[in-house]
C-alpha cells in the first residue's frame, strides 16, 4: 500500500512519488580558479538521480564543485545544470528545490533547534504553521526530538551535524547536497547519520550528493560515485560496475626480491599497492584477471616463491586507489 | 498520528514565491530583538524626549502664559537632533551583531542556500536596523506634529509649516540610512559583535574630534564633511530651512552621507557571500 504524506494544505503525496528521475547535476567544462590555484580544471559530469556519492581526498575540489553548483562561486569557465536549470540564470530557481548540509558547523545564532530549524523552512517558502510542524517531524526523524527546545549553542558536534540535516530536509527538497555529513563524529553517531542518509535516498526517494574523504560512508549509503582527485574527475560510474567488471583485486605474499617483482608487475600493467606484513594488493586488469595463472607464470619466470594468493573482495578503496593512481 | 511515531513526510503544502526570504528575515529579527528587556527599556528612554515635548506642546496649547513654549520649526529640528543619541545607543544595541553574529556562526552559507539573493540578505538585515530607527526618528517626529494638532485643535501650525512633513520625513532618512548601512557594513568586517560595537563608536567619536581639532587649529568649520555627524547636522540645517552651521556647502554635505551609504553598500556586497575566499 502507498504510504501517503499529510501536508499543511490538507494536499498529499505518495512517500514513494517520483521526484526528479533525470541526471540531477550536469557540468560541463567547469574550471574554477582561486587567484592564481586551479581548483576545478575542465570538470565535465553527470550525476544521475539517487545517491551519488563525491569521493575525493581532502583539497581534490569536492567542496569547490558542490558551492559552486549551489552559486556561491561563479566559475572562470563553463556551464552547470542542476535540476535541470542553469546555475547561472536560475540560482534561486535551483535553491528552492535543493538542501545543502555544509561542512562546517553553522547554525543562525540565538535559536533553539525547533526555531531554527522552522526559521529556515520559512526561508525555504513554507507557512509559518507548515514550517513549524515540519521542524518538529524532521528533527524527530534526525534523533534531535527530546533536545529540539535547547539552544543550538550548546549542542555537541554530533548534534550539530543532526540538526545541519535537519534544516537541508526541512522543506522536502527534490536534491540534497551533504558535504562531510560525518564530521567529527563519534563512531555509533556517524552509523546513526549514514543509517539517515541511507534511509532518506533509498526508502524516501531524495536524490543526494554526499562529499567525502571516506570511502566506507561513500560505499555503504550511495549507488554511483564520481571520484575526484587534483580538480579533475578521476573516474565515474556505478559503484558496482566499478567495483566488478573489470578486472580482480589479489592479495599476495611471495619470497624473493620483491621490489624487483613489483617493477616487473608494473610492467605488465598491473597496478600494486603494497601494504602491511609483506602482503601486496595486485589489481590485475580485463578478463585476465579471472585467473591467477598470469601471476605464478610471471612468479616463475622471475623466479620469486609463491607463499600465497588469494583472490580480494574488490572495495571502493580499490576502485578509489585506481582511480587516483591511474592520473 | 501521536508526533513521536513521525517519520520524515513529503511535503505537498503550498510554498511562498522566490523573493520572500527576507520578509521572514524581517519579521524575525524584530521578534528577536522586542524579546529582549534591555531594548525595551532603551527604546522607553528613546521616547522620553517625545513625551516632555508633548507636554510642552500641550502647556503652550492651554496656558496663555506658557506661549513661549509653543513649538516652532526649528523645534523639530532639535528634537531629531537630540534623538541623534538614541539613534547612536539603537544602531549599537541592534546593528552590531546583524551579521557578525552570522559570520560568527557560519550562518551566510546556511542563509544563501536558501532561495534567496545576498541583496536580498542585506535588505533583511537593513529592514531591521531601519524599522527600529525609524521608530525613534521619524515616528515620534511625525507625532509629535500630530499631536500639536491635537492639542491646539486646528491644523494652523501644520499648514503653516507644510515643509515640516518632507523636512522630517527626509532627514529622518537620511539620518537613519546613513546609521544602518554604516553598521551594517561594519558588521559584515567581523566576527565580533563588540569589536563592530567599537568600531562603530570609533568611527563616530574619532572623525568628530578630528573636525574638532582641525576646527580649533585653523578657525574654520569647512572641515565638516570629515565628520558624518557634523554632515548631517548641515544637512538638517539646509533641510529645515535654518541657517547652517558650518561653512560648508550643503552640496559637500550630501555628497559626505551619499558617499559614506554607497562605500557602505559596496562593502556589503563584497562581504555577504555564501563562501569567503582567500587567495
Amino acid at each position: 500500500m502507498t504510504q501517503m504524506t499529510q501536508t499543511g494544505e490538507g494536499q498529499s503525496h505518495p512517500l514513494d512519488a517520483p521526484r526528479f528521475a533525470g541526471p540531477v547535476v550536469q557540468c560541463q567544462n567547469l574550471s574554477v580558479r582561486f587567484g592564481k590555484n586551479l581548483a576545478l580544471t575542465d570538470v565535465t559530469a553527470v550525476f544521475p538521480a539517487g545517491a551519488v556519492g563525491l569521493l575525493g581526498p581532502n583539497g581534490a575540489g569536492k567542496s569547490t564543485l558542490l558551492k559552486s553548483l549551489l552559486g556561491f562561486i561563479v566559475p572562470e569557465k563553463g556551464s552547470m545544470k542542476v535540476i535541470d536549470m542553469d546555475v547561472a540564470t536560475s540560482p534561486l530557481e535551483i535553491r528552492e528545490r535543493i538542501g545543502y548540509m555544509p561542512e562546517s558547523d553553522s547554525h543562525i545564532p540565538g535559536m533553539n533547534a525547533v526555531s531554527f530549524v522552522a526559521y529556515c523552512a520559512q526561508l525555504s517558502g513554507l507557512p509559518a504553521t507548515d514550517a513549524m510542524q515540519r521542524a518538529h517531524e524532521v528533527l524527530y526523524y534526525v534523533g534531535l526530538g527530546e533536545a529540539r527546545y535547547r539552544n543550538i549553542e550548546t549542542y555537541s558536534t554530533g548534534m550539530k551535524q543532526r540538526i545541519k540535516l535537519a534544516q537541508a530536509i526541512v522543506h522536502d527538497p527534490d536534491l540534497l547536497f551533504l558535504d562531510e555529513p560525518t564530521n567529527g563524529m563519534d563512531p555509533k553517531g556517524r552509523d546513526e547519520m549514514l543509517e539517515l542518509i541511507h534511509d532518506l535516498a533509498h526508502n524516501k526517494n531524495v536524490n543526494l550528493i554526499l562529499s567525502s574523504h571516506l570511502l566506507p560512508d561513500v560505499e555503504f549509503t550511495c549507488d554511483h560515485v564520481v571520484v575526484m582527485d587534483k580538480g579533475t574527475i578521476a573516474t565515474y560510474g556505478p559503484i558496482k560496475a566499478l567495483k566488478g567488471t573489470t578486472g580482480r583485486v589479489y592479495e599476495m605474499r611471495i619470497k624473493g626480491d620483491e621490489t624487483q617483482f613489483i617493477s616487473v608487475l608494473r610492467g605488465e600493467g598491473f597496478d600494486v599497492k603494497d601494504s602491511d606484513e609483506d602482503v601486496m594488493r595486485v589489481f590485475v586488469p580485463g578478463a585476465a584477471g579471472d585467473n591467477p595463472k598470469v601471476l605464478f607464470e610471471l612468479a616463475a619466470r622471475e623466479r620469486v616463491q609463491v607463499r600465497h594468493v588469494r583472490p580480494s573482495v574488490p572495495t571502493l578503496e580499490d576502485v578509489f586507489a585506481r582511480a587516483v593512481g591511474e592520473k | 498520528m501521536p508526533i513521536h511515531d513521525q517519520g520524515y513526510r513529503r511535503y505537498g503544502g503550498t510554498r511562498a514565491g522566490i523573493g520572500r526570504s527576507w520578509q521572514v528575515m524581517i519579521r524575525a529579527g524584530v521578534m528577536s530583538i522586542i524579546s529582549k528587556r534591555q531594548f525595551l527599556g532603551l527604546m522607553l528612554f528613546a521616547w522620553a524626549p517625545f513625551v516632555v515635548r508633548a507636554v510642552q506642546i500641550y502647556v503652550s496649547a492651554n496656558f496663555q502664559q506658557a506661549s513661549f513654549l509653543a513649538p516652532k520649526g526649528e523645534t523639530f529640528r532639535e528634537f531629531l537632533d537630540q534623538q541623534g543619541l538614541f539613534v547612536f545607543f539603537v544602531t549599537i544595541y541592534v546593528g552590531a551583531g546583524l551579521i557578525a553574529n552570522d559570520r560568527r556562526a557560519n550562518a551566510l552559507q546556511l542563509y544563501l542556500s536558501k532561495p534567496m539573493t545576498s541583496a536580498e540578505y542585506i535588505a533583511g538585515k537593513l529592514a531591521i536596523l531601519f524599522l527600529f530607527l525609524v521608530s525613534v526618528t521619524f515616528l515620534p517626529a511625525m507625532m509629535l506634529l500630530l499631536t500639536q494638532a491635537v492639542f491646539a485643535g486646528s491644523l494652523t501650525f501644520v499648514s503653516n509649516n507644510l515643509y515640516l512633513l518632507p523636512a522630517i520625513t527626509l532627514f529622518s532618512l537620511a539620518q537613519v540610512l546613513l546609521a544602518s548601512t554604516t553598521m551594517l557594513a561594519l558588521s559584515s568586517l567581523s566576527k565580533s559583535s563588540r569589536f563592530v560595537a567599537v568600531m562603530y563608536a570609533g568611527l563616530f567619536f574619532f572623525t568628530t574630534a578630528l573636525f574638532n581639532a582641525l576646527r580649533g587649529i585653523t578657525g574654520k568649520t569647512s572641515f565638516a564633511w570629515m565628520s558624518p555627524t557634523a554632515a548631517l547636522e548641515q544637512l538638517g540645517d539646509v533641510i529645515f530651512r535654518l541657517p547652517p552651521r558650518y561653512q560648508l556647502s550643503p552640496g559637500l554635505a550630501g555628497v559626505t552621507v551619499l558617499v559614506l551609504i554607497a562605500a557602505s553598500i559596496y562593502i556589503l556586497h563584497r562581504r555577504v557571500r555564501g563562501v569567503e575566499i582567500v587567495t
